[in-house]
C-alpha cells in the first residue's frame, strides 16, 4: 500500500470506531435517562408508568409507616399541593424526616403507589434537594394563580 | 491579628503571581535572561507566602478562632484536634487554598528538579504556572476570602461536616488536589512547547515524570475518595457515578490517555499535536472539575458554594483558559506536527485505539454529567443520568481498551506483521476465554458481565506472566538475577500498572456480581443468616464520641459454628448540628468483606440492621494501589535522572557561552 491510502485505511477505521463509540453513547444516553416530576405533575397523569423516574417534595408530616417486618417503610411525598403515596424497602439515608425534603426514585404501580428503589435526602442541616425545593415552589406557583 | 497576616499573606502572594506570570514570559519572547531569571525566586516567593497564609488558618483552626468566620462554621472546640485540622479543607474556602498550595507547591518542585532544563522553556513553564496561579488566588481574594472576620466572634463554632470527620478525608483533598493540579504542569510544558514552537523527544522526556506522578495522585486520590464512600455512606457501595466523583473521573481517564501518547511521543517522535491536546484537555477538566465539585452547581457533601458569584468566577476562568490554549493549540500546532510515521499493525497504531477509546469514554461521562446540567440551566426539566448509563457505556467501551492494552506490548514499534503476534498471543486469548466462562460456572453465577469480566482478567493475567517470560528470555545466558535486573523500572512499572487493571476487575466483577445484602429488623439475641455466615445481636449500649452522642450496637459474626469477628456499627449524632450519622462496621478479608451498618430504633424497641457481604472488594483497593506503585516505578526510571545529568553540563556549557 502507498502511504497515502494506508493513511486513509488509518483514519476510515478511526472515524468508524468513534462513530461506533458515539452510537453506543448515544443510544446508552437516551435509553437511561431518568426524568423528574412534581407531585403534582404525576396526580395529573403525566408521569410514565413502567419507567424509572424521580419524584421530590416533602415527607408528609404523619404520613410515615414501617410494615411488619420493619423494613419496609410507607411514606407520602408532597408538593403541598399533592401528595403521592410511596413505598420503600430498605434503609432510609440518615437525614430522612417527615417535614423535610426528600427524592425518591422509582417506577409508578397501577394502583397509583410509587414504589421507590432509591431515597434521596439531603446532605446537610441547611440543605434541600434542589428537586425537592423546585416541586413545592412550582405548587405554590401554580397555587398562587389559581387564587388570581 | 494572625488572620490578617494570614490575608495580608495572601495579597503578597498574588502579587508576586503576578510577576511571575508576566515577567518571564516577556524575557522568554525577548530573550533577555535577567528578566527569565525571575521566574524562579517568583515562584518560590509565592510558595512562602501561600504557605504561610495556609499556616495561618491552619493556626486559627487549632485554637479555635471563632471569629473567624470560616472557622466558626466548620469547627468545634469539641472537634478532636486532628480533625480540627483537617477541616482547613473541610469547605470552600480553605479547599481553595489548599488548592493555591499545591499549584505553590508543584511550582516550587518545577524549580527545584528542572535545573536541567533550558533557560528559556523553564521561563515559559513557570510563567504558564503563575497565570493560573494568578487566576486561583484572585479567586480566594475576590470572592472567598477565608480569614474574613465575624464580627462579634461567635462562642462556639458550628463544627465540621459529620461525613467529613473522617481518617479518609484526612488524606484524600491533599491526595486528589496533587493530582489535578499536577495537571497544571503538563499543561504548562505543553503551552511552553506550543510558545516556543519546539517539541522534540526530550520534551517529552521532561513531560513525561511529570504527567505521571500527577496521575499517581490522581489515581491514589479516587481510591482513597472511593473508600471513604464505601465505609462512610453506610451501605456499602464503592463507585456511585455521582456527578463529583465523575469530575475526578474525567480527567483521570484523559491523564491515562496522556501519559500513553507521551510515551509515543518520546520513543517515536509521533502523536506530537494529540499529546498537547490531551495535556490541554487533562487540565481544563481539572478545572472543569473544580468548577462543578466548589460551585454549587452539583448538590452533594463537596458542594459547598451557593454564592453564584463564585461558580462564575470559576466558569471565566476555566472559558479563558480554555479558549487561550485552544486558540494558541490551533496557530502553532501545525508546526509541531509530522514525527516518526508508522505502518497499520505496530504498537502505535495499538496506542492510538487505546487513546481514541478513552477519549471517547471521558467524553461520554462529561456528557452524563453536563447534560443534566444543561438542561437544567436552560428550563427544559429535571432529569438525572444514573449508573445505568455509565454501566451500559464502560462496559462495550473498555473491554477493547483491556483487550488492546494486553496485546499492544507484543507489537512492535513502527510496524509489525500480524500473523505471528496473532500466533504469540492466541492461546493465552483463547485459554482466557475459557478460564472465564469456566469460572463463571464454576461460581454458579453464569451471566455474560460476569463472564465477560473474568475472562477479561484472566487475559491481563496470563498476558502479563507472557510479557515478564519473553522480557527475561532477551538475554539468554545471563543468570535470572542480572536479568531481573536488567529490566528497567519503567517496565516494571507498565507492568504493574496493567496487572493492576487485571486485579481491579476481579474485585469489580465479583463484588458485582456475588455481593448478598439483607435488611432485617433485630432485637436482643436474635440471629440473622446471610452468605453463610450468621449474625447474632447482642444489643446496642449508649457511647459517647468527643463531639458526638452514638448508639453502639454489638454483633457476632460466625460461620458453621466457628466465630469470626465481633462487629460494633453506630448510630451517631454530632451534637453541635444535630446531625445523624450511620458509622458502619467492617470485617476486612482478603476474599470477602462482612460490613453491617445500623439503621433506626423503631418504637417496639428492636433495630434496622443492614447486612451486607462484599466478596472480593479488597481487589479493588488493591488493583488501584498496583497501578499507583506502577505509577511510582514509571516516575523513578533511571533513565530521567541520567537524562538530567547529562543535560545539565550542556545547559551549564550554553549559558557560559
Amino acid at each position: 500500500m502507498k502511504p497515502r491510502s494506508k493513511r486513509l485505511v488509518l483514519v476510515g477505521v478511526g472515524v468508524a470506531l468513534l462513530v461506533g463509540a458515539v452510537a453506543l453513547v448515544l443510544n446508552a444516553f437516551q435509553q437511561n435517562l431518568v426524568f423528574f416530576h412534581t407531585p403534582t405533575e404525576v396526580a395529573a397523569g403525566k408521569a410514565p408508568t413502567g419507567r424509572t423516574f424521580r419524584v421530590g417534595g416533602l415527607v408528609e408530616v404523619g404520613s410515615v409507616q414501617r410494615e411488619p417486618d420493619g423494613v419496609t417503610v410507607r411514606f407520602a411525598v408532597t408538593d403541598t399541593a399533592k401528595t403521592i403515596p410511596v413505598s420503600y424497602k430498605g434503609t432510609l439515608p440518615d437525614l430522612f424526616k417527615e417535614g423535610k425534603g426528600a427524592v425518591v426514585q422509582g417506577r409508578l404501580e397501577a394502583d397509583g403507589t410509587f414504589r421507590a428503589t432509591e431515597v434521596l435526602a439531603k446532605h446537610d442541616e441547611n440543605y434541600m434537594p434542589p428537586e425537592a425545593a423546585h416541586a413545592v415552589e412550582q405548587a405554590h406557583k401554580a397555587g398562587a394563580t389559581v387564587k388570581q | 491579628m494572625i488572620p490578617e497576616l494570614g490575608h495580608f499573606s495572601l495579597v503578597l502572594a498574588f502579587v508576586l503571581s503576578l510577576v511571575q506570570a508576566v515577567v518571564p514570559l516577556v524575557g522568554a519572547s525577548r530573550n533577555r535572561a535577567a528578566l527569565m531569571a525571575v521566574g524562579r525566586p517568583a515562584a518560590q516567593g509565592q510558595f512562602f507566602f501561600v504557605a504561610f497564609s495556609f499556616a495561618c488558618l491552619t493556626w486559627a483552626f487549632i485554637s479555635s478562632d471563632f471569629s473567624v468566620q470560616y472557622v466558626a462554621l466548620h469547627s468545634n472546640t469539641a472537634t478532636p484536634l486532628y480533625y480540627r485540622i483537617t477541616g482547613v479543607w473541610g469547605s470552600h474556602e480553605g479547599s481553595l487554598l489548599l488548592w493555591a498550595l499545591v499549584l505553590a507547591v508543584w511550582t516550587v518542585a518545577v524549580t527545584v528538579f528542572s535545573r536541567h532544563l533550558p533557560d528559556v522553556f523553564l521561563a515559559r513553564v513557570l510563567g504558564v504556572l503563575g497565570c493560573v496561579s494568578v487566576g486561583f488566588l484572585a479567586f480566594l481574594l475576590v470572592t472567598s476570602n477565608p480569614f474574613e472576620r465575624l464580627l462579634p466572634g461567635a462562642p462556639e463554632g458550628r463544627d465540621l461536616n459529620p461525613l467529613l470527620q473522617d481518617p479518609g478525608m484526612i488524606i484524600h483533598p491533599p491526595l486528589l488536589y496533587m493530582g489535578y493540579v499536577g495537571f497544571s504542569v503538563a499543561f504548562a510544558f505543553a503551552i511552553a512547547a506550543l510558545l516556543s514552537g519546539r517539541m522534540d523527544a526530550a520534551w517529552a522526556r521532561w513531560s513525561r515524570p511529570w504527567t505521571t506522578v500527577a496521575w499517581v495522585f490522581l489515581t491514589a486520590g479516587i481510591t482513597v475518595g472511593s473508600g471513604w464512600a464505601y465505609y462512610e455512606l453506610g451501605w456499602g457501595g464503592w463507585w456511585f457515578w455521582d456527578p463529583v466523583e465523575n469530575a475526578s473521573f474525567m480527567p483521570w481517564l484523559l491523564g491515562t490517555a496522556l501519559i500513553h501518547s507521551l510515551a509515543v511521543t518520546e520513543k517515536r517522535g509521533a502523536f506530537r499535536s494529540w499529546t498537547v491536546l490531551l495535556a490541554i484537555g487533562a487540565f481544563s477538566l481539572s478545572l472543569l472539575g473544580t468548577f462543578l465539585v466548589r460551585s454549587g452547581v452539583i448538590t452533594s457533601v463537596h458542594a459547598f458554594a451557593t454564592d453564584p458569584k463564585r461558580g462564575l468566577f470559576i466558569l471565566f476562568l476555566l472559558v479563558v483558559v480554555i479558549g487561550v490554549s485552544l486558540l494558541l493549540y490551533a496557530w502553532r500546532a501545525p508546526r509541531l506536527s509530522g514525527g516518526g510515521s508508522f505502518a497499520f499493525v505496530s504498537r502505535e497504531t495499538a496506542l492510538l485505539g487505546n487513546n481514541v477509546l478513552l477519549s471517547v469514554a471521558s467524553a461520554s461521562v462529561l456528557l452524563g454529567t453536563l447534560y443534566p446540567l444543561f438542561l437544567d440551566a436552560l428550563g427544559m426539566g429535571k432529569i438525572s443520568v444514573g449508573p445505568p448509563y455509565f454501566e451500559a457505556v464502560f462496559v462495550p467501551l473498555m473491554t477493547p481498551v483491556v483487550v488492546l492494552m494486553m496485546f499492544g506490548p507484543f507489537l512492535r514499534w513502527k510496524g509489525d506483521t500480524l500473523g505471528p503476534a496473532l500466533r504469540r498471543v492466541a492461546p493465552a486469548f483463547i485459554a482466557s476465554i475459557a478460564i472465564g466462562v469456566g469460572a463463571a460456572l464454576a461460581i454458579g453465577h453464569a451471566t455474560p458481565r460476569t463472564m465477560l469480566g473474568l475472562a477479561l482478567a484472566t487475559w491481563v493475567v496470563l498476558a502479563s506472566v507472557q510479557q515478564l517470560a519473553a522480557r527475561l528470555g532477551e538475554r539468554p545466558g545471563a543468570s535470572s538475577a542480572v536479568r531481573l535486573r536488567g529490566i528497567p523500572s519503567a517496565w516494571w512499572g507498565m507492568w504493574l500498572a496493567h496487572l493492576g487493571i487485571g486485579v481491579f476487575i476481579i474485585g469489580v466483577t465479583l463484588v458485582g456480581s456475588l455481593n448478598q445484602s439483607l435488611d432485617v429488623k433485630m432485637r436482643e439475641g436474635q440471629h440473622a443468616e446471610l452468605a453463610g455466615y450468621s449474625f447474632v445481636f447482642r444489643g446496642v449500649q449508649d457511647a459517647a464520641g468527643p463531639n458526638f452522642d452514638a448508639a453502639r450496637a454489638t454483633l457476632t459474626v460466625s460461620r458453621d459454628g466457628v466465630g469470626i469477628a465481633t462487629l460494633q456499627p453506630e448510630k451517631r449524632v454530632y451534637r453541635a448540628q444535630g446531625m445523624p450519622m450511620t458509622e458502619a462496621a467492617i470485617d476486612i478479608g482478603p476474599f470477602r468483606d462482612v460490613y453491617v451498618s445500623l439503621g433506626e430504633q423503631l418504637p417496639d424497641g428492636s433495630w434496622i440492621v443492614s447486612l451486607y457481604y462484599k466478596p472480593f472488594i479488597s481487589w479493588i483497593w488493591l488493583g488501584c494501589a498496583l497501578m499507583v506503585l506502577g505509577g511510582i516505578c514509571a516516575a523513578a526510571d533511571r533513565r530521567y535522572r541520567k537524562l538530567a545529568e547529562r543535560d545539565a553540563p550542556a545547559v551549564a556549557a550554553r549559558q557560559t557561552a
